[in-house]
């Protein structure tokens, strides 16, 4: 598929002192999104608050709905009209969200979801941040489904990362999460947003056949299929009840595994060259911390102090959450034997459990977990660095 | 360097945001800086108390939030006497002269008072209040060029109001630079 | 247009001699036969919406048919149109997206009663309020056919459902008041009895720009004649002609429905209002002036 630039009208080029919101705005206008729609939730207002400034002056529109059942949908609505469009939420907001992540997984409409987490459950701590919902993200809409889940630790990333989501939903026709945090969302930092013909878009997967051969839902050789948008004279259907390649509702037992296999398999296939990890000092590394989003900073410092002090810790961040870097992980387990995993997140253990089930019986793994609120100290994470290296010692011993 | 913590603090309405967001920008963008920038998001933070905090740093930033500021800048009595006791040894406070009498901070601090408010109401607008303490601060603190402070200053403020608010940097430059040269009166 | 030049402008029918039906081309026969019961209503209205938007000349290339869930929600998968089966009771917002993406489109709103007041309220309400220009078509069948004969939100009082046994006690609601005092700029309600009135009605409509609503009222003999033993589909449409009275801009206060009671039909309400995007092209002109680049449209569907 032929990549292209983005449109330099929605390109802020140039070096700014954003905040992770504000970041996240200029990456969805960067990547090409004219329509948002969004019901205000802290700590993600300020996404929307930006878009609605800006994006009447480079040809869009920003929808305040009624709830978040109705912006989750209204995107969608635009995306099938021709626009490229987001929502953006937090905490209850997400839950809320949830059917429309599915109908948008079930019949293939690319659109971006930014969740800016905050402490939970229910309302929990609306200024204060968490990573708590991430397995929300992966599992959160009934049914067998698959989704991309992406988690910026800056500001930076908020904007790079945001741009990458637009173009992961349109090459595969999924939506894509971006999980941010309520710290990245309000803290302030340098951006750096290229010219505009440094960003790549991916375009969308318009049909270039004539109406009479189209099948919305008739996959190509990676299993996505071609886009048609309403008002072409495509004559398409779109259900979220289970459908053959015609987009008609067919709803038996093989249709099902032919559908629902097909939506798994186009990400699950891609998984390894979805993933992109950061790795820090993991060369040499005797436990490595498994961190994403904020809390992979302060693990690096925690990486640092534990060097410091003698112990050869690295750190693994995968910025692409879901689906899980899991080729990576099983094959730094099987390199080598390390004292440990630590997984160092802002919840009482939600992708622990994915790295546990994937290394299990390998490489001990220990929860570095956190009810939120703040994130870790550096000394918390490296009190279980040192931990996970004494225990492996005292074992060996 | 290793990393300078600073924090700014003061009551909604005196642009105390702003002052702390017109420094980081000029760290960043002209100074070459990283720097993050928070501020309290809780509701009490909102009308009345407010603050943001700042890293500081040559390097990349890892942990985001401040612990003992070396640098603290107090525009109201309650932000003094809530943040002052967490200021570290040695460190430097800036307070604003006529709203904050130090009455408790820990000892071997600096102490710098500028009086903001009546030099932003000599401009005529009480308002550019921060503006004063930005140019203050960059004197006193020495952390980044005047030049890159009034860019920073030019970045921040609304268009059409950068002459006056350059002319409150101004002031407080001036005030700071004076300061300076003779032994603080703390 | 007369039914004879109907035919002879509708595509080529399935039968040797049998003439072609006029509105053959506006469904998908390859998924015939429809799931609607032996005497359901929905089949008759989607005959009138195909004739009224026949006779409305419209590019049927912009025409798009959003449904949420329930029986009326198959409509936009027997419609070849650009259609769009979405999830229950928010076919609204979806729909209110896409007119404002594509402001080029007639999107019309197919549902039930259920689906668009119950579930879907809030979005009904607030379209409504924002004058979005889509239209909302409404059957009325008095409960929730496809779940098996549930309470809705129209249910009159002292009717059975399955989940109220013995009888409803709940106020329902009186539809086109509801509409209007949202903020509706077309408000009408016939039967399924009145099919030239009702395809009439619907043309009105899709003419009107900004937030039309209609109900149809409609009969679910498999559910709720059934369970009330009120007889079958013919016999609803007996009680449908011989209760219906026609008042034209009756109040709508006056037009809630009791069981098996007079059922006011007409056209109550056709007023002129700026749309949503009238109105914010107003005013992002008047704040934005020369800066103003006008609505999505322009970057995305032509670009």
């Amino acid at each position: 598929m032929k990549r292209t630039h983005a449109d330099p009208s929605g390109v802020l080029t140039g070096k700014h002192f954003l905040d992770g919101d504000q970041a996240c705005c200029e990456g969805a206008l960067a990547a090409g999104c004219r329509f948002a729609a969004g019901y205000p939730i802290t700590p993600s207002t300020e996404i929307v608050e930006r878009f609605a400034q800006r994006v009447p002056q480079i040809g869009g529109m920003f929808l305040q709905m009624e709830d978040e059942l109705a912006a989750s949908i209204a995107i969608q609505g635009a995306v099938w009209a021709g626009a490229k469009s987001f929502t953006v939420t937090s905490g209850p907001g997400f839950s809320l969200m949830m059917e429309h992540i599915g109908y948008a997984a079930m019949t293939e409409t690319p659109c971006v979801f930014v969740n800016v987490q905050r402490g939970g459950p229910s309302t929990g701590l609306p200024t204060l941040p968490a990573q708590a919902d991430m397995m929300q993200a992966r599992w959160g809409s009934h049914g067998d489904y698959e989704i991309i889940a992406l988690c910026p630790n800056s500001p930076q990333e908020c904007f790079d990362l945001t741009v990458h989501a637009f173009n992961l939903s349109e090459q595969f026709r999924v939506p894509v999460l971006v999980m941010m945090d309520e710290c990245v969302g309000h803290m302030t930092e340098k951006v750096v947003i290229p010219p505009a013909e440094q960003i790549e878009v991916y375009p969308r997967r318009y049909t270039t056949l004539p109406p009479a051969e189209y099948q919305a839902f008739k996959a190509e050789a990676d299993l996505v299929p071609q886009f048609a948008r309403a008002g072409e004279g495509y004559h398409f259907h779109v259900t979220g009840l289970t459908h053959d390649e015609h987009g008609y509702p067919a709803m038996n037992v093989e249709p099902q595994r032919r559908l629902v296999t097909r939506l798994m398999d186009k990400i699950r296939c891609s998984a390894d060259a979805l993933a992109r990890n950061e790795e820090y000092r993991l060369e040499d590394a005797d436990v490595v911390v498994i961190a994403y989003g904020i809390t992979a900073r302060v693990a690096m410092r925690a990486v640092q102090m534990a060097r410091e002090q003698g112990v050869r810790a690295g750190l693994l961040r995968p910025l692409v959450v879901w689906p899980f870097p899991q080729k990576r992980l099983r094959e730094l387990a099987a390199g080598k034997n390390f004292a440990g995993f630590v997984v160092a997140e802002l919840n009482c253990g939600q992708v622990f459990y994915e790295v546990e089930r994937l290394v299990a019986g390998h490489v001990p793994v220990l929860l570095e977990g956190h009810t939120g609120g703040t994130v870790h100290k550096p000394e918390q994470i490296l009190d279980t660095i040192l931990r996970c290296a004494n225990v492996a010692a005292e074992v060996s011993r | 360097m290793s990393a300078v913590e600073m924090q700014f603090g003061g009551f909604g309405g005196q642009g105390v945001i702003l002052a702390g967001m017109t420094i980081g920008r000029g760290l960043v963008l002209y100074e070459n800086y990283h720097v993050s920038l928070t501020q309290s998001f809780g509701p009490e933070a909102r009308g009345s108390a407010c603050s943001c905090q700042l890293i500081v740093s040559r390097e990349p930033v890892l942990y985001p939030y401040m612990t003992n500021p070396h640098i603290l800048v107090a525009l109201s009595q309650e932000a003094y006497r809530k943040f002052s006791p967490n200021l570290r040894p040695g460190g430097t406070l800036i307070i604003e002269e006529d709203l904050v009498r130090p009455d408790g901070h820990p000892e071997g601090v600096q102490v710098y008072k500028v009086p903001a408010m009546r030099l932003a109401e000599e401009l005529g607008r009480k308002m550019v209040l921060n503006m004063v303490l930005v140019g203050f601060f960059t004197a006193i603190t020495g952390l980044l060029q005047p030049e890159s402070a009034r860019r920073a200053v030019t970045d921040s403020v609304p268009p059409g109001t950068e002459a006056l608010n350059l002319a409150a940097f101004d002031k407080g430059y001036s005030c700071g630079l004076a300061q300076l040269r003779v032994p603080s009166p703390a | 247009m007369t039914e004879e030049q109907m035919i002879a402008a509708a595509p080529e029918g399935c039968g040797e001699c049998l003439p072609p039906n006029p509105v053959e081309g506006f469904l998908r026969s390859e998924r015939m036969p429809h799931i609607w019961c032996p005497g359901c209503g929905i089949g008759t209205t989607v005959n009138c919406f195909a004739r009224a938007l026949l006779q409305a000349k419209l590019d049927l290339n912009k025409v798009a048919v959003v449904s949420g869930i329930g029986c009326t929600g198959r409509v936009a998968g027997y419609v070849n149109l650009d259609s769009f089966h979405t999830t229950h009771g928010r076919a609204i917002p979806f729909a209110t997206g896409m007119k404002l993406a594509n402001p080029e489109l007639t999107v019309v709103v197919y549902s039930g009663d259920g689906d668009l007041i119950s579930i879907g309220g809030n979005h009904f309400i607030h379209a409504a309020r924002r004058n979005v220009d889509v239209k909302i078509i409404c059957i009325n069948n008095f409960t929730y056919g496809m779940t098996g004969g549930q309470l809705a939100p129209t249910t009159p009082v002292t009717a059975i459902s399955s989940t109220t046994p013995y009888g409803c006690y709940e106020q329902p609601f009186n539809l086109p008041n509801l509409a209007e005092s949202a903020g509706a700029v077309y408000v009408a309600r016939w039967t399924t009895y009145h099919v030239r009135q009702l395809t009439h009605s619907i043309g009105e409509a899709l003419r009107k720009k900004g937030f039309s609503f209609i109900e149809i009222v409609s009969q679910c003999p498999t559910l709720y004649e059934r369970r009330n033993k009120i007889g079958d589909g013919l016999d609803m449409m007996e009680y449908f002609k011989e209760s219906s009275v026609v008042k034209h801009g009756a109040p709508t206060r006056e037009v809630g429905i009791g069981f098996q009671g007079p059922i006011v039909v007409g056209k109550f309400v056709d007023i002129e209002r700026p749309t949503f995007l009238d109105l914010m092209d107003k005013q992002m002109t008047r704040t934005l002036d020369a800066h103003y680049t006008g609505s999505v449209v322009e970057q995305n569907v032509r670009g």
